[in-house]
Protein backbone atom coordinates (compact mmCIF):
# COMPACT_ATOMS: atom_id res chain seq x y z
CA UNK A 1 0.00 0.00 0.00
CA UNK A 2 1.46 3.35 -0.99
CA UNK A 3 0.15 5.48 1.82
CA UNK A 4 -2.44 4.61 4.38
CA UNK A 5 -3.76 7.98 5.50
CA UNK A 6 -6.78 8.52 7.71
CA UNK A 7 -8.63 9.94 4.69
CA UNK A 8 -7.87 6.81 2.62
CA UNK A 9 -9.08 4.61 5.46
CA UNK A 10 -12.35 6.55 5.69
CA UNK A 11 -12.84 6.23 1.91
CA UNK A 12 -12.20 2.47 2.06
CA UNK A 13 -14.68 1.98 4.91
CA UNK A 14 -17.28 4.11 3.12
CA UNK A 15 -16.91 1.84 0.09
CA UNK A 16 -17.03 -1.29 2.24
CA UNK A 17 -20.33 -0.57 3.95
CA UNK A 18 -21.79 2.21 1.83
CA UNK A 19 -21.50 5.80 2.96
CA UNK A 20 -24.83 5.85 4.85
CA UNK A 21 -24.37 2.62 6.79
CA UNK A 22 -20.75 3.37 7.65
CA UNK A 23 -21.47 6.79 9.14
CA UNK A 24 -24.57 5.41 10.85
CA UNK A 25 -22.38 2.76 12.53
CA UNK A 26 -19.76 5.37 13.48
CA UNK A 27 -22.53 7.53 14.96
CA UNK A 28 -23.98 4.52 16.77
CA UNK A 29 -20.63 3.55 18.27
CA UNK A 30 -19.94 7.16 19.22
CA UNK A 31 -23.46 7.43 20.67
CA UNK A 32 -23.04 4.34 22.84
CA UNK A 33 -19.62 5.53 24.00
CA UNK A 34 -21.04 8.96 24.81
CA UNK A 35 -23.97 7.36 26.68
CA UNK A 36 -21.47 5.24 28.65
CA UNK A 37 -19.49 8.33 29.59
CA UNK A 38 -22.77 10.10 30.40
CA UNK A 39 -23.90 7.44 32.90
CA UNK A 40 -20.42 7.32 34.46
CA UNK A 41 -20.50 11.07 35.01
CA UNK A 42 -24.15 11.05 36.08
CA UNK A 43 -23.66 8.29 38.62
CA UNK A 44 -20.18 9.54 39.61
CA UNK A 45 -19.17 5.94 40.31
CA UNK A 46 -18.75 2.61 38.57
CA UNK A 47 -21.50 0.29 39.79
CA UNK A 48 -19.78 -2.99 40.60
CA UNK A 49 -23.01 -4.98 40.24
CA UNK A 50 -23.64 -3.63 36.73
CA UNK A 51 -19.97 -4.05 35.93
CA UNK A 52 -20.17 -7.70 36.95
CA UNK A 53 -23.11 -8.34 34.61
CA UNK A 54 -21.23 -6.49 31.88
CA UNK A 55 -18.18 -8.70 32.47
CA UNK A 56 -20.32 -11.81 32.32
CA UNK A 57 -21.51 -10.73 28.88
CA UNK A 58 -17.95 -10.41 27.56
CA UNK A 59 -17.42 -14.01 26.42
CA UNK A 60 -20.66 -13.84 24.45
CA UNK A 61 -19.50 -10.63 22.77
CA UNK A 62 -16.13 -12.22 21.99
CA UNK A 63 -17.64 -15.37 20.46
CA UNK A 64 -20.30 -13.41 18.57
CA UNK A 65 -17.67 -11.15 16.99
CA UNK A 66 -15.51 -14.09 15.85
CA UNK A 67 -18.48 -16.05 14.50
CA UNK A 68 -19.65 -12.90 12.70
CA UNK A 69 -16.29 -12.56 10.92
CA UNK A 70 -16.37 -16.24 9.93
CA UNK A 71 -19.93 -15.89 8.71
CA UNK A 72 -19.32 -12.90 6.44
CA UNK A 73 -16.15 -14.43 4.99
CA UNK A 74 -15.37 -17.77 3.42
CA UNK A 75 -13.04 -18.76 6.22
CA UNK A 76 -12.96 -20.44 9.59
CA UNK A 77 -10.78 -21.58 12.48
CA UNK A 78 -8.76 -24.01 10.35
CA UNK A 79 -7.49 -21.13 8.22
CA UNK A 80 -5.36 -19.69 11.01
CA UNK A 81 -1.91 -19.85 9.44
CA UNK A 82 0.48 -17.93 11.67
CA UNK A 83 0.94 -15.84 14.81
CA UNK A 84 -0.53 -12.71 13.22
CA UNK A 85 -3.73 -14.64 12.50
CA UNK A 86 -4.05 -15.59 16.17
CA UNK A 87 -3.51 -11.94 17.12
CA UNK A 88 -6.22 -10.85 14.65
CA UNK A 89 -8.59 -13.49 15.99
CA UNK A 90 -7.96 -12.40 19.59
CA UNK A 91 -8.31 -8.77 18.51
CA UNK A 92 -11.71 -9.45 16.96
CA UNK A 93 -12.76 -11.29 20.13
CA UNK A 94 -11.49 -8.46 22.35
CA UNK A 95 -13.40 -5.84 20.35
CA UNK A 96 -16.56 -7.94 20.60
CA UNK A 97 -16.09 -8.49 24.33
CA UNK A 98 -15.37 -4.85 25.23
CA UNK A 99 -18.05 -3.56 22.86
CA UNK A 100 -20.76 -5.75 24.35
CA UNK A 101 -19.60 -5.02 27.91
CA UNK A 102 -19.91 -1.28 27.35
CA UNK A 103 -23.29 -1.75 25.72
CA UNK A 104 -24.59 -3.95 28.55
CA UNK A 105 -23.31 -1.61 31.27
CA UNK A 106 -24.77 1.45 29.58
CA UNK A 107 -28.10 -0.23 28.88
CA UNK A 108 -28.43 -1.29 32.53
CA UNK A 109 -27.59 2.20 33.71
CA UNK A 110 -29.99 3.92 31.35
CA UNK A 111 -32.87 1.48 31.97
CA UNK A 112 -32.50 1.36 35.74
CA UNK A 113 -31.69 4.27 38.03
CA UNK A 114 -28.31 4.56 39.59
CA UNK A 115 -27.61 2.07 42.31
CA UNK B 1 -19.50 19.80 -7.65
CA UNK B 2 -16.70 17.47 -6.80
CA UNK B 3 -15.83 19.56 -3.76
CA UNK B 4 -19.42 19.15 -2.62
CA UNK B 5 -19.17 15.41 -3.06
CA UNK B 6 -16.10 15.42 -0.88
CA UNK B 7 -18.02 17.07 1.92
CA UNK B 8 -21.17 15.00 1.72
CA UNK B 9 -20.29 12.24 4.20
CA UNK B 10 -18.95 14.79 6.62
CA UNK B 11 -22.22 16.77 6.55
CA UNK B 12 -24.22 13.60 7.03
CA UNK B 13 -21.92 12.55 9.83
CA UNK B 14 -22.21 15.91 11.51
CA UNK B 15 -25.93 15.36 12.01
CA UNK B 16 -25.23 11.94 13.50
CA UNK B 17 -22.71 13.35 15.88
CA UNK B 18 -24.80 16.30 17.06
CA UNK B 19 -23.78 17.14 20.56
CA UNK B 20 -21.42 14.21 20.90
CA UNK B 21 -17.98 15.10 22.03
CA UNK B 22 -16.57 11.75 20.96
CA UNK B 23 -17.48 12.36 17.33
CA UNK B 24 -15.94 15.81 17.39
CA UNK B 25 -12.40 14.55 17.54
CA UNK B 26 -12.95 12.15 14.65
CA UNK B 27 -14.53 14.87 12.53
CA UNK B 28 -11.70 17.25 13.23
CA UNK B 29 -9.24 14.62 12.03
CA UNK B 30 -11.28 13.93 8.89
CA UNK B 31 -11.82 17.56 8.04
CA UNK B 32 -8.23 18.38 8.86
CA UNK B 33 -6.99 16.75 5.64
CA UNK B 34 -6.27 19.57 3.23
CA UNK B 35 -6.56 18.97 -0.49
CA UNK B 36 -3.85 19.96 -2.88
CA UNK B 37 -4.56 23.37 -4.37
CA UNK B 38 -6.63 23.52 -7.58
CA UNK B 39 -4.64 24.36 -10.68
CA UNK B 40 -6.20 26.68 -13.26
CA UNK B 41 -5.75 25.53 -16.84
CA UNK B 42 -7.45 25.36 -20.20
CA UNK B 43 -5.63 22.15 -21.11
CA UNK B 44 -7.44 19.55 -23.21
CA UNK B 45 -6.81 16.14 -21.72
CA UNK B 46 -7.97 12.95 -23.43
CA UNK B 47 -8.00 9.67 -21.52
CA UNK B 48 -8.28 6.50 -23.62
CA UNK B 49 -9.98 3.81 -21.55
CA UNK B 50 -12.37 4.04 -18.58
CA UNK B 51 -11.16 1.02 -16.65
CA UNK B 52 -9.39 1.18 -13.31
CA UNK B 53 -6.62 3.48 -14.58
CA UNK B 54 -8.70 5.80 -16.75
CA UNK B 55 -11.45 6.26 -14.17
CA UNK B 56 -9.00 6.76 -11.31
CA UNK B 57 -7.01 9.43 -13.15
CA UNK B 58 -10.20 11.17 -14.38
CA UNK B 59 -11.32 11.57 -10.78
CA UNK B 60 -7.92 12.69 -9.60
CA UNK B 61 -7.52 15.27 -12.37
CA UNK B 62 -11.09 16.54 -11.97
CA UNK B 63 -10.27 17.24 -8.32
CA UNK B 64 -6.92 18.88 -9.13
CA UNK B 65 -7.61 20.93 -12.25
CA UNK B 66 -10.00 23.81 -12.68
CA UNK B 67 -11.07 24.75 -16.21
CA UNK B 68 -9.46 21.74 -17.91
CA UNK B 69 -11.35 19.99 -20.68
CA UNK B 70 -11.15 16.33 -19.68
CA UNK B 71 -12.53 13.73 -22.10
CA UNK B 72 -12.58 10.00 -21.45
CA UNK B 73 -13.07 7.63 -24.39
CA UNK B 74 -14.49 4.15 -23.85
CA UNK B 75 -17.37 2.27 -25.44
CA UNK B 76 -17.73 -0.20 -22.60
CA UNK B 77 -20.86 0.46 -20.55
CA UNK B 78 -19.89 -2.00 -17.82
CA UNK B 79 -17.03 -1.53 -15.43
CA UNK B 80 -15.43 -4.81 -14.38
CA UNK B 81 -13.72 -5.29 -11.03
CA UNK B 82 -11.27 -7.80 -12.46
CA UNK B 83 -9.59 -8.84 -9.19
CA UNK B 84 -12.96 -10.41 -8.36
CA UNK B 85 -12.87 -12.87 -11.27
CA UNK B 86 -10.92 -15.49 -9.30
CA UNK B 87 -13.47 -15.40 -6.46
CA UNK B 88 -16.32 -15.71 -8.97
CA UNK B 89 -14.61 -18.64 -10.69
CA UNK B 90 -14.20 -20.28 -7.30
CA UNK B 91 -17.93 -20.11 -6.61
CA UNK B 92 -17.44 -17.67 -3.75
CA UNK B 93 -19.09 -14.66 -5.41
CA UNK B 94 -21.74 -14.26 -8.12
CA UNK B 95 -20.88 -12.73 -11.52
CA UNK B 96 -22.57 -9.49 -10.43
CA UNK B 97 -19.83 -9.04 -7.80
CA UNK B 98 -17.52 -7.65 -10.48
CA UNK B 99 -20.02 -5.65 -12.51
CA UNK B 100 -20.92 -1.99 -12.15
CA UNK B 101 -21.64 0.81 -14.63
CA UNK B 102 -18.76 2.80 -16.11
CA UNK B 103 -20.77 6.00 -15.79
CA UNK B 104 -21.29 5.56 -12.04
CA UNK B 105 -17.62 6.17 -11.33
CA UNK B 106 -16.95 9.13 -13.59
CA UNK B 107 -16.91 12.59 -12.04
CA UNK B 108 -19.10 15.43 -13.21
CA UNK B 109 -17.28 17.78 -15.52
CA UNK B 110 -15.55 14.93 -17.32
CA UNK B 111 -16.90 14.33 -20.81
CA UNK B 112 -17.42 10.59 -21.45
CA UNK B 113 -17.43 9.72 -25.14
CA UNK B 114 -19.17 6.34 -25.18
CA UNK B 115 -17.25 4.94 -28.13
CA UNK B 116 -14.05 3.00 -28.49
CA UNK B 117 -10.98 4.83 -29.77
CA UNK B 118 -10.24 3.86 -33.36
CA UNK B 119 -7.13 5.90 -34.01
CA UNK B 120 -4.46 7.80 -32.11
CA UNK B 121 -2.12 10.21 -33.87
CA UNK B 122 0.52 11.42 -31.40
CA UNK B 123 2.07 13.70 -34.05
CA UNK B 124 -1.17 15.57 -34.78
CA UNK B 125 -2.27 15.09 -31.15
CA UNK B 126 -5.67 13.67 -31.98
CA UNK B 127 -7.76 10.69 -30.97
CA UNK B 128 -10.43 9.49 -33.40
CA UNK B 129 -13.35 7.42 -32.16
CA UNK B 130 -15.10 4.55 -33.92
CA UNK B 131 -17.96 6.93 -34.72
CA UNK B 132 -15.52 9.26 -36.46
CA UNK B 133 -15.38 11.97 -33.78
CA UNK B 134 -11.98 13.64 -33.75
CA UNK B 135 -10.70 14.80 -30.38
CA UNK B 136 -7.74 17.17 -30.20
CA UNK B 137 -5.62 16.94 -27.10
CA UNK B 138 -2.81 18.76 -25.33
CA UNK B 139 -2.21 15.76 -23.06
CA UNK B 140 -3.03 12.13 -23.70
CA UNK B 141 -3.34 9.43 -21.07
CA UNK B 142 -3.35 5.90 -22.45
CA UNK B 143 -5.21 3.59 -20.08
CA UNK B 144 -6.62 1.25 -22.68
CA UNK B 145 -5.86 -1.99 -20.89
CA UNK B 146 -4.91 -4.99 -23.01
CA UNK B 147 -6.53 -7.36 -25.44
CA UNK B 148 -7.07 -11.03 -24.70
CA UNK B 149 -6.07 -12.62 -27.97
CA UNK B 150 -8.45 -15.60 -28.00
CA UNK B 151 -7.61 -16.27 -31.63
CA UNK B 152 -4.13 -17.11 -30.37
CA UNK B 153 -5.48 -20.42 -29.04
CA UNK B 154 -6.30 -22.65 -32.03
CA UNK B 155 -9.66 -24.37 -31.99
CA UNK B 156 -10.89 -22.22 -29.11
CA UNK B 157 -13.93 -19.99 -29.12
CA UNK B 158 -15.41 -18.05 -26.21
CA UNK B 159 -18.76 -19.73 -26.83
CA UNK B 160 -17.16 -23.00 -25.64
CA UNK B 161 -16.69 -21.67 -22.11
CA UNK B 162 -18.98 -23.37 -19.61
CA UNK B 163 -19.28 -26.62 -21.60
CA UNK B 164 -17.26 -29.82 -21.77
CA UNK B 165 -14.86 -28.81 -19.04
CA UNK B 166 -13.77 -25.59 -20.72
CA UNK B 167 -13.15 -22.59 -18.52
CA UNK B 168 -11.71 -19.12 -19.11
CA UNK B 169 -11.51 -17.10 -15.90
CA UNK B 170 -10.03 -14.03 -17.59
CA UNK B 171 -12.76 -13.59 -20.20
CA UNK B 172 -15.26 -11.74 -18.02
CA UNK B 173 -17.64 -12.09 -15.06
CA UNK B 174 -20.10 -14.35 -16.93
CA UNK B 175 -17.34 -16.60 -18.23
CA UNK B 176 -15.76 -16.70 -14.77
CA UNK B 177 -19.08 -17.92 -13.38
CA UNK B 178 -19.41 -20.44 -16.21
CA UNK B 179 -15.87 -21.61 -15.40
CA UNK B 180 -16.95 -22.17 -11.80
CA UNK B 181 -19.78 -24.45 -12.97
CA UNK B 182 -17.28 -26.53 -14.94
CA UNK B 183 -14.72 -26.57 -12.11
CA UNK B 184 -17.47 -27.53 -9.65
CA UNK B 185 -18.56 -30.42 -11.88
CA UNK B 186 -14.94 -31.50 -12.42
CA UNK B 187 -14.08 -31.49 -8.71
CA UNK B 188 -17.20 -33.57 -7.98
CA UNK B 189 -15.72 -36.53 -9.82
CA UNK B 190 -12.04 -35.75 -10.44
CA UNK B 191 -9.90 -36.33 -13.53
CA UNK B 192 -7.16 -34.35 -15.27
CA UNK B 193 -7.18 -30.56 -15.02
CA UNK B 194 -4.91 -28.29 -17.05
CA UNK B 195 -3.66 -24.88 -15.96
CA UNK B 196 -0.95 -22.60 -17.27
CA UNK B 197 -0.06 -19.20 -18.53
CA UNK B 198 0.69 -17.62 -21.91
CA UNK B 199 4.20 -16.78 -23.07
CA UNK B 200 3.36 -13.08 -23.51
CA UNK B 201 3.25 -10.44 -20.80
CA UNK B 202 0.02 -10.88 -18.88
CA UNK B 203 -2.18 -9.19 -16.34
CA UNK B 204 -2.08 -10.61 -12.84
CA UNK B 205 0.43 -13.36 -13.43
CA UNK B 206 -0.55 -14.88 -10.10
CA UNK B 207 -4.12 -15.64 -11.13
CA UNK B 208 -3.36 -18.90 -13.02
CA UNK B 209 -1.53 -20.19 -9.93
CA UNK B 210 -4.34 -19.15 -7.58
CA UNK B 211 -6.86 -21.02 -9.66
CA UNK B 212 -4.72 -24.14 -9.54
CA UNK B 213 -4.57 -23.91 -5.73
CA UNK B 214 -8.33 -23.33 -5.51
CA UNK B 215 -9.13 -26.33 -7.69
CA UNK B 216 -6.81 -28.45 -5.55
CA UNK B 217 -8.61 -27.21 -2.42
CA UNK B 218 -12.03 -28.14 -3.81
CA UNK B 219 -10.81 -31.61 -4.81
CA UNK B 220 -9.56 -32.16 -1.25
CA UNK B 221 -12.77 -30.82 0.32
CA UNK B 222 -14.83 -33.11 -1.90
CA UNK B 223 -12.58 -36.12 -1.39
CA UNK B 224 -11.70 -36.48 -5.07
CA UNK B 225 -8.09 -35.29 -4.97
CA UNK B 226 -6.70 -38.83 -5.16
CA UNK B 227 -8.63 -39.47 -8.35
CA UNK B 228 -7.24 -36.32 -9.96
CA UNK B 229 -4.16 -34.97 -11.64
CA UNK B 230 -3.50 -31.25 -11.72
CA UNK B 231 -1.08 -30.22 -14.43
CA UNK B 232 0.40 -26.73 -14.53
CA UNK B 233 2.00 -25.82 -17.86
CA UNK B 234 4.60 -23.14 -17.17
CA UNK B 235 5.54 -21.10 -20.25
CA UNK B 236 9.23 -21.16 -19.30
CA UNK B 237 11.38 -22.54 -16.48
CA UNK B 238 9.63 -20.60 -13.72
CA UNK B 239 6.25 -20.41 -12.03
CA UNK B 240 6.59 -16.77 -11.00
CA UNK B 241 8.79 -13.91 -12.17
CA UNK B 242 10.14 -13.03 -8.73
CA UNK B 243 12.78 -15.67 -7.81
CA UNK B 244 12.00 -15.95 -4.08
CA UNK B 245 8.27 -16.23 -4.78
CA UNK B 246 8.97 -18.74 -7.53
CA UNK B 247 10.79 -20.98 -5.06
CA UNK B 248 7.95 -20.70 -2.56
CA UNK B 249 5.28 -21.55 -5.15
CA UNK B 250 7.40 -24.50 -6.31
CA UNK B 251 7.47 -25.80 -2.73
CA UNK B 252 3.71 -25.34 -2.38
CA UNK B 253 3.00 -27.03 -5.74
CA UNK B 254 5.20 -29.90 -4.62
CA UNK B 255 3.29 -30.07 -1.32
CA UNK B 256 -0.06 -30.05 -3.12
CA UNK B 257 1.08 -32.59 -5.69
CA UNK B 258 0.70 -30.33 -8.71
CA UNK B 259 2.45 -31.78 -11.74
CA UNK B 260 4.45 -28.98 -13.39
CA UNK B 261 5.40 -29.16 -17.08
CA UNK B 262 8.12 -26.63 -17.89
CA UNK B 263 8.33 -24.63 -21.15
CA UNK B 264 4.86 -25.63 -22.31
CA UNK B 265 2.92 -22.98 -24.18
CA UNK B 266 -0.72 -23.62 -25.01
CA UNK B 267 -1.13 -23.73 -28.79
CA UNK B 268 -4.66 -24.97 -29.20
CA UNK B 269 -7.39 -27.21 -27.94
CA UNK B 270 -9.44 -29.90 -29.61
CA UNK B 271 -12.91 -30.17 -28.19
CA UNK B 272 -13.64 -33.45 -29.97
CA UNK B 273 -10.84 -35.39 -28.32
CA UNK B 274 -10.66 -33.10 -25.27
CA UNK B 275 -6.95 -32.58 -25.71
CA UNK B 276 -4.77 -29.51 -25.47
CA UNK B 277 -1.71 -29.04 -27.63
CA UNK B 278 1.39 -27.40 -26.20
CA UNK B 279 4.45 -26.11 -28.00
CA UNK B 280 7.79 -26.82 -26.38
CA UNK B 281 10.51 -24.58 -27.82
CA UNK B 282 13.90 -25.76 -29.01
CA UNK B 283 16.41 -26.25 -26.20
CA UNK B 284 20.17 -25.90 -26.51
CA UNK B 285 22.30 -27.44 -23.80
CA UNK B 286 25.98 -28.08 -23.38
CA UNK B 287 26.69 -31.68 -22.43
CA UNK B 288 30.29 -32.83 -22.08
CA UNK B 289 31.45 -29.82 -24.07
CA UNK B 290 29.05 -30.57 -26.93
CA UNK B 291 26.08 -28.42 -27.81
CA UNK B 292 23.06 -30.65 -27.79
CA UNK B 293 19.99 -29.27 -29.53
CA UNK B 294 16.59 -30.65 -28.68
CA UNK B 295 14.32 -29.45 -31.48
CA UNK B 296 11.01 -27.73 -30.80
CA UNK B 297 8.15 -30.16 -30.47
CA UNK B 298 4.48 -30.38 -29.68
CA UNK B 299 2.79 -32.36 -26.95
CA UNK B 300 -0.84 -33.28 -26.56
CA UNK B 301 -2.41 -33.66 -23.12
CA UNK B 302 -5.93 -34.96 -22.57
CA UNK B 303 -8.04 -33.04 -20.05
CA UNK B 304 -11.33 -33.15 -18.20
CA UNK B 305 -11.09 -29.51 -17.20
CA UNK B 306 -8.98 -26.63 -18.53
CA UNK B 307 -8.62 -22.94 -17.66
CA UNK B 308 -7.74 -21.35 -21.01
CA UNK B 309 -5.62 -18.21 -20.79
CA UNK B 310 -4.77 -16.69 -24.17
CA UNK B 311 -1.78 -14.60 -25.25
CA UNK B 312 -2.20 -10.95 -24.26
CA UNK B 313 -1.35 -8.02 -26.50
CA UNK B 314 -1.94 -4.29 -26.70
CA UNK B 315 -5.24 -3.30 -28.35
CA UNK B 316 -5.07 -2.80 -32.14
CA UNK B 317 -5.59 0.96 -31.84
CA UNK B 318 -2.46 1.22 -29.68
CA UNK B 319 -0.39 -1.08 -31.89
CA UNK B 320 -1.31 1.15 -34.85
CA UNK B 321 -0.59 4.42 -33.04
CA UNK B 322 3.20 4.42 -33.10
CA UNK B 323 3.33 4.66 -29.31
CA UNK B 324 4.61 1.10 -28.82
CA UNK B 325 8.18 -0.01 -28.19
CA UNK B 326 9.89 -0.86 -31.47
CA UNK B 327 12.55 -3.13 -30.01
CA UNK B 328 11.00 -4.58 -26.84
CA UNK B 329 8.08 -6.95 -26.53
CA UNK B 330 7.96 -7.04 -30.31
CA UNK B 331 4.53 -8.02 -31.55
CA UNK B 332 2.90 -7.29 -28.19
CA UNK B 333 2.67 -3.51 -28.58
CA UNK B 334 3.13 -2.16 -25.02
CA UNK B 335 3.77 1.57 -25.06
CA UNK B 336 7.21 3.10 -24.73
CA UNK B 337 7.09 4.85 -21.37
CA UNK B 338 9.76 5.71 -18.85
CA UNK B 339 9.47 3.07 -16.17
CA UNK B 340 9.75 5.60 -13.33
CA UNK B 341 7.65 8.51 -14.56
CA UNK B 342 5.29 6.56 -16.89
CA UNK B 343 5.74 9.37 -19.40
CA UNK B 344 6.17 8.43 -23.05
CA UNK B 345 9.81 8.50 -24.09
CA UNK B 346 9.15 10.08 -27.48
CA UNK B 347 5.99 12.12 -26.80
CA UNK B 348 6.33 13.95 -23.46
CA UNK B 349 2.65 14.94 -23.41
CA UNK B 350 1.61 11.27 -23.45
CA UNK B 351 1.37 9.14 -20.28
CA UNK B 352 0.43 5.52 -19.70
CA UNK B 353 -1.46 3.92 -16.82
CA UNK B 354 -2.05 0.25 -16.14
CA UNK B 355 -1.66 -2.84 -18.29
CA UNK B 356 -0.73 -0.97 -21.47
CA UNK B 357 2.58 0.32 -20.10
CA UNK B 358 5.70 -1.25 -21.55
CA UNK B 359 7.45 -1.67 -18.21
CA UNK B 360 8.95 -4.83 -16.75
CA UNK B 361 6.31 -5.33 -14.06
CA UNK B 362 2.93 -4.26 -12.92
CA UNK B 363 -0.07 -5.39 -14.94
CA UNK B 364 -2.31 -5.38 -11.87
CA UNK B 365 -4.87 -3.08 -10.28
CA UNK B 366 -2.46 -2.70 -7.35
CA UNK B 367 0.08 -1.20 -9.74
CA UNK B 368 -2.58 1.11 -11.16
CA UNK B 369 -3.05 2.47 -7.66
CA UNK B 370 0.62 3.44 -7.65
CA UNK B 371 0.62 4.68 -11.26
CA UNK B 372 -2.15 7.20 -10.57
CA UNK B 373 -0.34 9.64 -8.24
CA UNK B 374 2.79 9.49 -10.42
CA UNK B 375 0.95 10.40 -13.63
CA UNK B 376 -1.11 13.03 -11.81
CA UNK B 377 2.05 14.59 -10.40
CA UNK B 378 3.94 14.75 -13.69
CA UNK B 379 0.98 15.90 -15.75
CA UNK B 380 -0.06 18.66 -13.34
CA UNK B 381 3.56 19.75 -12.95
CA UNK B 382 3.89 19.97 -16.73
CA UNK B 383 0.75 22.13 -16.90
CA UNK B 384 2.28 24.42 -14.28
CA UNK B 385 5.57 24.53 -16.17
CA UNK B 386 7.40 22.56 -13.50
CA UNK B 387 8.96 19.13 -13.21
CA UNK B 388 7.17 16.31 -11.40
CA UNK B 389 8.98 14.50 -8.64
CA UNK B 390 7.07 11.27 -7.99
CA UNK B 391 8.32 7.96 -9.31
CA UNK B 392 6.92 4.46 -9.77
CA UNK B 393 9.16 1.72 -8.40
CA UNK B 394 7.42 -1.18 -10.12
CA UNK B 395 5.17 -1.96 -7.16
CA UNK B 396 2.91 -4.90 -7.81
CA UNK B 397 0.80 -6.82 -5.38
CA UNK B 398 -0.60 -10.30 -5.63
CA UNK B 399 -2.74 -11.81 -2.91
CA UNK B 400 -1.73 -15.35 -3.82
CA UNK B 401 -4.65 -17.51 -2.71
CA UNK B 402 -3.37 -20.94 -1.68
CA UNK B 403 -6.71 -22.32 -0.47
CA UNK B 404 -10.11 -20.92 0.41
CA UNK B 405 -9.40 -18.99 3.59
CA UNK B 406 -5.66 -18.46 3.17
CA UNK B 407 -3.40 -16.37 0.97
CA UNK B 408 0.11 -14.97 0.76
CA UNK B 409 0.23 -11.19 0.44
CA UNK B 410 3.06 -10.89 -2.06
CA UNK B 411 4.24 -7.40 -2.94
CA UNK B 412 7.33 -6.64 -5.00
CA UNK B 413 9.05 -4.03 -7.15
CA UNK B 414 11.05 -3.81 -10.39
CA UNK B 415 14.14 -5.21 -8.68
CA UNK B 416 12.29 -8.31 -7.40
CA UNK B 417 12.54 -7.00 -3.85
CA UNK B 418 9.68 -8.01 -1.62
CA UNK B 419 8.14 -4.77 -0.39
CA UNK B 420 5.59 -5.75 2.25
CA UNK B 421 3.05 -3.10 3.28
CA UNK B 422 3.08 -4.37 6.83
CA UNK B 423 6.70 -5.45 7.40
CA UNK B 424 7.19 -7.60 10.44
CA UNK B 425 3.45 -8.09 10.81
CA UNK B 426 2.21 -9.81 7.68
CA UNK B 427 4.85 -12.14 6.34
CA UNK B 428 4.73 -12.15 2.52
CA UNK B 429 5.60 -15.81 2.00
CA UNK B 430 3.37 -17.30 4.66
CA UNK B 431 -0.09 -18.68 3.98
CA UNK B 432 -2.19 -16.50 6.24
CA UNK B 433 -5.82 -15.95 7.14
CA UNK B 434 -5.31 -12.18 7.41
CA UNK B 435 -4.07 -12.04 3.81
CA UNK B 436 -7.21 -13.90 2.75
CA UNK B 437 -9.39 -11.45 4.71
CA UNK B 438 -7.69 -8.58 2.90
CA UNK B 439 -8.43 -10.17 -0.47
CA UNK B 440 -12.01 -11.07 0.38
CA UNK B 441 -13.10 -8.02 2.36
CA UNK B 442 -10.60 -5.23 1.95
CA UNK B 443 -9.60 -5.28 -1.68
CA UNK B 444 -12.80 -4.24 -3.44
CA UNK B 445 -13.49 -1.24 -1.19
CA UNK B 446 -9.88 -0.13 -1.67
CA UNK B 447 -10.24 -0.57 -5.43
CA UNK B 448 -13.49 1.43 -5.42
CA UNK B 449 -11.87 4.19 -3.39
CA UNK B 450 -9.07 4.20 -5.99
CA UNK B 451 -11.61 4.59 -8.80
CA UNK B 452 -12.97 7.64 -7.00
CA UNK B 453 -9.43 9.01 -6.84
CA UNK B 454 -9.34 8.75 -3.05
CA UNK B 455 -6.90 5.91 -2.49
Amino acid sequence: MKELTFETLLAVFEEMFGSGLFWFMVALAAGITAAYLYVLIRDRALSMRKFLVAQLSMPFGAIAAVVFVWQITNSGLSDIGGPVDVIILLGVAAIGAVGLAILVYTAQSLLRKAG
Amino acid sequence: MFEQDQRKPIIASRRGFLGLAAGGALLAAGAGQTRAQMVQTKARIVIVGAGAGGTGIANKLAARLSGAEITIVDGRKQHWYQPGFTLIAAGLKPASYSVSATGDWLPQGVNWVEEYAAGIDPEAQTVTTEGGTKLDYDFLIVASGLTLNWAGVEGFDLSMVGKDGIGAVYAGPEQAEATWREMDAFTDKGGVALFGRPATEMKCAGAPLKYTFLTDDYLRRKGTREKSQLIYAANNKALFGVPIVNEKVKLLFNDRGVDVRWSHVLKGIDLGTKTATYTIPEVQEIKDGQIVVTPAKEEKIAFDFINVIPPMIAPQVIRDSGLSWADKWVGQGWIEVDQSTLRHLRYPNVFGIGDINGVPKGKTAASVKWHLPVVEDHLVAMIEGKEGTQTFNGYTSCPMITKIGRAMLIEFDYKDNLVPSFPGVIAPLEELWISWLMKEIGLKPTYNAMLRGKA
